[in-house]
């Protein structure tokens, strides 16, 4: 599904990612984890272009999205992102933010459209909040919205940059709840998370990044009770 | 001592004279407002000579008083193009053109200040850029500059009392050929000096309440 092979990228003179190659599986599950700055989030980002790679490739279903001409917008309105700040549109309606890009970009009917976002409202429980703007939210709801409108795209690809970093304790869990009935959908996921009870629980694989290297990776019942290398070891001592 | 008897007569035409500042300062606001805008999209944008064709604008719209820009343009244009322009579109043209120039700063600004994150979620949502822009940044942006643009409409207003030197017939203008006539001079500007000011009151409540009505988002 997603290939990446001796991807490298440098913020000036900063390496933030080297010679990382990774291969996720379609409907795989995979947590991103690490200290702060070492490149977790920059690497998710690259996978819809976010940033831009200094080096290697990025295959999403046969395609290199790093070549010339191809089309970004496509690539990207198949591999969905939820941001840290959620990120909703403010000037919209929570429908609205969630009908917008589905006719925009897929070019779908309003009713259509609509149909689509308030089953989504409603899967992940705040039907009743269609027509509210966001500010009106708390963050555990805005969240929610955020990950039904990146859902309401279809994509098979879904990215979650610390999903629940920026809420209050009291709502990780509706929100993390909301991930882990998605993990069981077949889409495919890709999350940088500090949650690590939350990671071991959903994630097929666990990817652990330390100074823009790809330390380790293993399935969370490895790497949570072996850890092969010494950073993952000092690293798991500090945040269990 | 006053005699406001003396000018009554002239009341009559006062009306039109309104009328014809209110249409200038709509005018060259809507003018100011787009220009402006294309000149902030323009500052934002990463084509660098029109970058600098931008700033070298607003510098210098920004550094030469508004009278001589209106001067030049009414005296110099036909003199250099061999074209007739009336004092009307001399006034509107010279007063929307200085008005841009404040407008795309404003605008920048706004643009500027909606947050990132609102560019990355339409961009990962694979959103065409023209789009993002005119539907999700633009009317955020417009939001937050909302009372610097009613300002800048009001300084219009209030500015365009300047036209009435090249000839046109507008309220000061209305004033000062009455004082001519009467000799009442107090009478006379004292009348123009309310018009404005009931005027810019007027364009104030209009902007309370847009701006209230562009509140039901926060």
């Amino acid at each position: 599904m997603i290939k990446i092979e001796h991807l490298a990228k440098h913020f000036g003179t900063l390496e933030v990612l080297k010679d990382i190659s990774l291969e996720i599986q379609k409907g795989e599950v995979v947590a991103i984890i690490g200290p702060s700055g070492s490149g977790k989030s920059t690497l998710l980002r690259c996978i819809n272009l976010l940033e831009k790679p200094d080096g290697g490739s990025i295959t999403i279903d046969g395609i290199n999205i790093l070549e010339k001409g191809v089309d970004i917008a496509k690539i990207r309105s198949n591999v969905g992102m939820v941001f840290q700040h959620f990120n909703l549109f403010g000037n919209m309606t929570v429908l609205k933010n969630m009908i917008y890009a589905p006719m925009v970009v897929l070019g779908l009917g309003k009713e259509e459209a609509t149909d689509r976002a308030m089953a989504l409202l409603r899967r992940v429980g705040l039907e009743e909040k269609a027509h509210q703007y966001p500010s009106r939210l708390s963050g555990g709801q805005q969240q929610r919205v955020a990950i039904a409108r990146a859902l309401a795209m279809q994509p098979e690809v879904l990215l979650f940059d610390e999903p629940t970093s920026a809420l209050d304790p009291e709502m990780v869990k509706e929100v993390l709840d909301v991930i882990k009935d998605l993990a069981h959908t077949g889409i495919t996921m890709v999350l940088v998370t500090h949650e690590m009870g939350f990671a071991r629980e959903v994630a097929d694989q666990i990817c652990f990044l330390d100074g823009g290297v790809l330390a380790e990776k293993a399935t969370p019942d490895v790497f949570f009770s072996s850890p092969k290398s010494e950073r993952a070891r000092q690293f798991l001592a500090k945040v269990l | 001592m006053l005699n406001f008897q003396a000018i009554a007569s002239y009341l009559p035409t006062l009306g039109k004279a309104i009328s014809l500042t209110l249409e200038f300062t709509l005018l060259s606001t809507i003018l100011g407002f787009i220009w402006g805008t294309l000149l902030s999209l323009i500052k934002i944008s990463k084509v660098r000579p029109l970058q600098l064709f931008a700033q070298g604008y607003t510098s210098v719209f920004r550094g030469t008083p508004l009278l001589v820009q209106l001067m030049l343009i009414y005296y110099a244009t036909p003199q250099l193009l061999n074209i007739n322009i009336t004092a009307l579109q001399a006034g509107v043209l010279t007063f929307g053109l200085n008005s841009a120039a404040y407008i795309s700063e404003s605008i920048r600004g706004g643009i500027q200040a909606v947050s990132r994150g609102q560019w990355e979620a339409a961009m990962s949502l694979g959103i065409p850029k023209w789009r993002m822009m005119l539907n999700i940044i633009f009317p955020q942006a417009l939001k937050s500059i909302l009372p610097s643009l009613i300002n800048e409409s009001i300084a219009l207003l209030k500015d365009s009392s300047m036209v009435s030197i090249i000839g046109v017939a507008d309220t000061m203008r209305w004033a000062t050929l009455v004082q001519a006539k009467t000799f009442r001079a107090f009478e006379s500007f004292i009348i123009a000096a309310a018009v404005y000011y009931v005027l810019v009151m007027c364009l104030t409540a209009i902007g309370r309440r847009i701006e209230r009505r562009s509140r039901v988002s926060d």
